[in-house]
């Protein structure tokens, strides 16, 4: 920690005076202004777009400003790279992950520090530190067999090991069980404790309430405001984040749930990847008309079952899966869907859209049945970017039109383009991963009341996430899903955050005194 | 600090695309002409030999077209399997089959041929090419092996069996022993389309494939799987596209038109089968898709300016006294200055060091 006379306050941390970034066509930081003081932890809010990402990404020198000063403790600074930065003491852990598929953790690891030592040490030191902040993580495992949750693991202890003087975080808590998040808060307030600086980039604006004595609000690449999160509203910061008043989703009271339009029976999987979280006799059903929740860390069986449900991958007993009292399990997405089956994956770029493609040539992807795109094995162009067109203007999406290319929106645009193109085809049942995961409040918002609208409408709807405030706002009936086994679900009125919290954190078997639906569960 | 930077577009721009090919020749013809001054030869005379003489008369245009057409008729199919990220190199090898079976069966049919027997070797052709191309398939499915060694592998086979076939079974009973089968009768030769020239039918079912591949690949659904499959295999996972299906269907295809291709080869410019039925169309094919962006219309453009240096080459050689070897390094150069090009569709590039920062 600085030593400093008491007639002369230290210098900040960091300090930004006037930084402008502009990118072709869009002007991303405008003489934005920004003094981090030694061991706050400052929250840097703002919605997809308000030019956080770019903020930080020069910071650790990943972009450079075009114009403006960067003070580091009080001397000028360049930040030519980021290994300029982490030699600075600036440490980084990013939403969207810098891990090599093919090499281990300590590989992964070790490529981020400047001097990573003998594997041996590295992984015996990984191996601490993944445990003394809750961060369970084998450093012998290959990064590809890491689900999200995990690989975001390995990215914040790759910080935690070159003890950081700044910490940046971009939107840490998104995997972690709220037990996991309040541990990993514990961590960061140490961490403050003993000087470190954090700018904490989140969504979550009750985290940031709880955890930051300051905040600064970006919107459209200025600085619009700055104030003491811990005494605002959630609703406040939100809509000072976005400029506007924010409408909470409505949630009219659920009918009479329905027919079971998705039955889950005995459904266990086995996959030739030794790492993959084998699914153990789970079953469920999902009503018309409800929305029932599963909630639970990444690498939990998240994965296997999406893809077991959305026919990627085919299980062995074909009445395991039942789609609208068809029998399933053995059929592709095509043949599913067929049935009424819709499908918004975990990863929107790569799997729910190709990046590369148009906005149209992406309607077409899933929509090409049900919305007759195709006739004799023809594509039907004008029709295709008709109902783009029919998405981007139903869920607001914002774009340049139909031809723009998939990878050129935002997560929230490109995410709400996807729940669009499902929800349009009228499903009956709608099977949706993660729905806002790293999605500004404002699209969030728009996500939950289209999904609750299309419930309410008739169909069944399933949420997988790892976000339990997102469980709590949609589900009527919550599970949980740990190490492939799935709990016994609970309205979500009748159960509480601590104890779904309990469940995704493996606490099964030892159930809290008079819980004896936990005890149940295994 | 570099005066020189790469910096990444927001956009793949479009101008691009259709820029760096002819980026590429102009490259090409600049290191051209280089490469003649440093070996002594008048760089002007020397290009002129090479790209303008052998063009500037009726019988030269015509065979430009006869060179044109193999290449396309491989390319077009190979297009589609690389958009596919199915990596067909062995078009030489399905060529070279269309070849021994196309060009068989006018053998087998000889002195007892009629209308039909045209029609027949062309379906025999492309039999023989796709049978080649199955080879691979199975592979990759059943096996997961790597359709760009088998397939290259299978080239060296069909070539030897070619050599075998001429040596024995198919060789010309009065040929005094040269390893040359007859000269194919009439009805077992390609139509002359254009008279004074070698122009055949087959630059017809080249045109023909150029349309239809454009269809295919922008109208269809398949087409569009195509493409998803090549981009994104876990988008098409997701959207359920059968993707063992395209890679059964984009072998096929392409092992089929190299069939085409080879058959028209003997019952074309040839007439008969010999040892050596393709200067390496089919692995000239493959500069040629990828000059031709992928892009039929494009593939038909590019295989034009290949075939130029096939014939240019030749030309060169008998006017200049240059090397047999020219023909290569020009097609290589081409092909190294078009993917080097390409770096130009996702950045531009900006001169002079970056504004400070302070």
């Amino acid at each position: 920690m600085d030593s400093s006379l008491p007639t002369d306050p230290p210098p900040p941390r960091l300090e930004l005076r006037g930084i402008t970034k502009r990118f072709p066509g869009c002007l991303a930081n405008d003489h934005v202004d920004l003094v981090l003081q030694p061991g706050e932890i400052h929250a840097l809010l703002g919605e997809n777009g308000a030019g956080k990402s770019t903020l930080v990404k020069m910071i650790y020198g990943v972009l450079h400003p075009d114009s403006g000063t960067i003070l580091w403790q009080g001397r000028e600074t360049r930040v030519p790279d980021p290994a300029g930065a982490r030699q600075l003491g600036v440490g980084m852990v990013f939403q969207h992950f810098s891990l090599f598929d093919t090499l281990t953790v300590t590989e992964n690891i070790a490529l981020g520090l400047e001097k990573p030592g003998p594997m041996d040490a590295l992984a015996a030191k990984i191996r601490s530190v993944s445990e003394r902040y809750g961060l369970a993580l084998d450093p012998e495992r290959h990064v590809f067999h890491l689900s999200v949750g995990e690989r975001q693991r390995v990215e914040i202890v790759r910080c935690l090991l070159q003890d950081p003087k700044l910490l940046i975080m971009d939107e840490p808590t998104s995997v972690l069980t709220p037990q996991e998040a309040t541990k990993l808060f514990e961590t960061l307030r140490r961490l403050a404790a003993e000087g470190c600086t954090i700018l904490y980039i989140s969504h979550k604006l009750e985290e940031i309430r709880a955890l930051c004595s300051r905040a600064t609000v970006l919107r459209g690449g200025r600085v619009v405001g700055a104030c003491d999160p811990r005494l605002e509203t959630a609703r406040g910061l939100a809509e000072l984040m976005i400029g506007s008043e924010l409408s909470s989703p409505e949630r009219p009271p659920q009918g009479a749930a329905g027919a079971a339009r998705l039955s889950v029976r005995h459904l266990s999987t086995t996959s030739d990847n030794p790492f993959a979280t084998n699914l153990k006799d789970v079953s469920f059903e999902v009503r018309a008309g409800e929305i029932l929740g599963i909630a639970g860390v990444a690498g939990n069986g998240q994965a296997e079952l999406m893809a077991a449900l959305s026919g990627e991958v085919l299980v062995a007993d074909p009445a395991s899966v039942v789609i609208e009292g068809a029998r399933a399990g053995h059929l592709g997405p095509r043949a599913r869907r067929a049935l009424g089956l819709a499908f918004v994956p975990e990863e929107r770029l790569g799997r729910g859209t190709v990046p590369e493609l148009s906005l149209s040539d992406n309607a077409l992807l899933s929509g090409y049945a049900s919305e007759t795109l195709v006739t004799g094995g023809m594509v039907r162009f004008g029709r295709a970017r008709a109902y783009a067109e029919t998405i981007i203007k139903g869920f607001n999406v914002v774009t340049h039109g139909h031809r723009a290319e998939a990878r050129s929106l935002s997560g929230g645009n490109l995410q709400k383009f996807i729940i669009g193109r499902e929800v349009l085809q009228r499903p009956k049942l709608l099977i949706v991963g993660q729905p806002t995961w790293g999605v500004d409040a404002g699209a969030a918002a728009a996500i939950h009341q289209a999904l609750i609208g299309l419930a309410r409408s008739g169909a069944a709807v399933l949420v997988i996430s790892q976000d339990l405030d997102e469980l709590f706002v949609l589900s009527d009936r919550i599970s949980v899903l740990f190490h492939g086994r799935l709990s016994d679900s609970r309205p979500t009125h009748e159960t509480s955050v601590e104890r779904i919290g309990l469940l995704m954190g493996g606490l099964f078997a030892t159930p809290p005194d008079e819980d004896g639906e936990i005890a149940r569960a295994l | 600090m570099s005066l020189i930077r790469l910096e990444p577009r927001g956009q793949a721009s479009q101008a691009m695309v259709y820029a760096t090919p002819l980026l590429a020749v102009l490259l090409t013809l600049l290191s051209g002409f280089v490469l003649f001054l440093l070996l002594g030869f008048d760089p002007m005379k020397a290009l002129h030999a090479f790209f303008v003489d052998p063009v500037s008369s009726k019988r030269g245009i015509g065979e430009l077209i006869v060179k044109a057409t193999p290449l396309t008729l491989c390319a077009i199919g190979l297009a589609i399997g690389f958009r596919a990220n199915v990596w067909n190199i062995g078009a030489e090898g399905q060529l070279t089959m269309g070849a021994i079976v196309g060009g068989g069966l006018a053998l087998a049919f000889y002195g007892e041929g009629g209308w039909w027997l045209l029609p027949l070797m062309v379906i025999g052709g492309a039999a023989g090419g796709m049978a080649w191309a199955a080879i691979p398939a199975y592979l990759r499915l059943r096996f997961n092996a790597s359709e760009i060694l088998t397939s290259l592998m299978l080239t060296y086979v069909a070539l030897l069996m070619l050599n075998y076939l001429v040596h024995g079974p198919y060789r010309d009973p009065d040929g005094f022993a040269f390893p040359e089968s007859r000269l194919f009768e009439a009805d077992a030769v390609m139509p002359i389309l254009w008279a004074g020239t070698r122009v055949h039918l087959g630059a017809a079912l080249a045109l023909f494939a150029v349309a239809a591949g454009w269809v295919l690949i922008a109208r269809t659904f398949i087409g569009f799987q195509i493409k998803v499959i090549g981009l994104t295999p876990a988008a098409a996972g997701y959207a359920g596209f059968d993707q063992k299906r395209v890679v059964w269907l984009v072998l096929l295809l392409s092992g089929g038109l190299a069939g085409v291709a080879g058959m028209g080869e003997v019952a074309g410019p040839i007439g008969q089968i010999t040892p050596n039925v393709s200067p390496g169309y089919g692995f000239t094919a493959i500069i040629v898709a990828f000059l031709g962006r992928l892009h039929p219309v494009g593939i038909l453009l590019a295989a034009l300016l290949m075939a130029l240096s096939f014939i240019g080459g030749e030309a060169a050689q008998i006017a200049m006294g240059l090397p047999k070897a020219i023909t290569g390094v020009f097609q290589g150069m081409l092909l190294f200055f078009l993917l080097a090009s390409d770096v130009l569709i996702r950045y531009r590039v900006r001169f002079g060091a970056r504004r400070a920062v302070a």
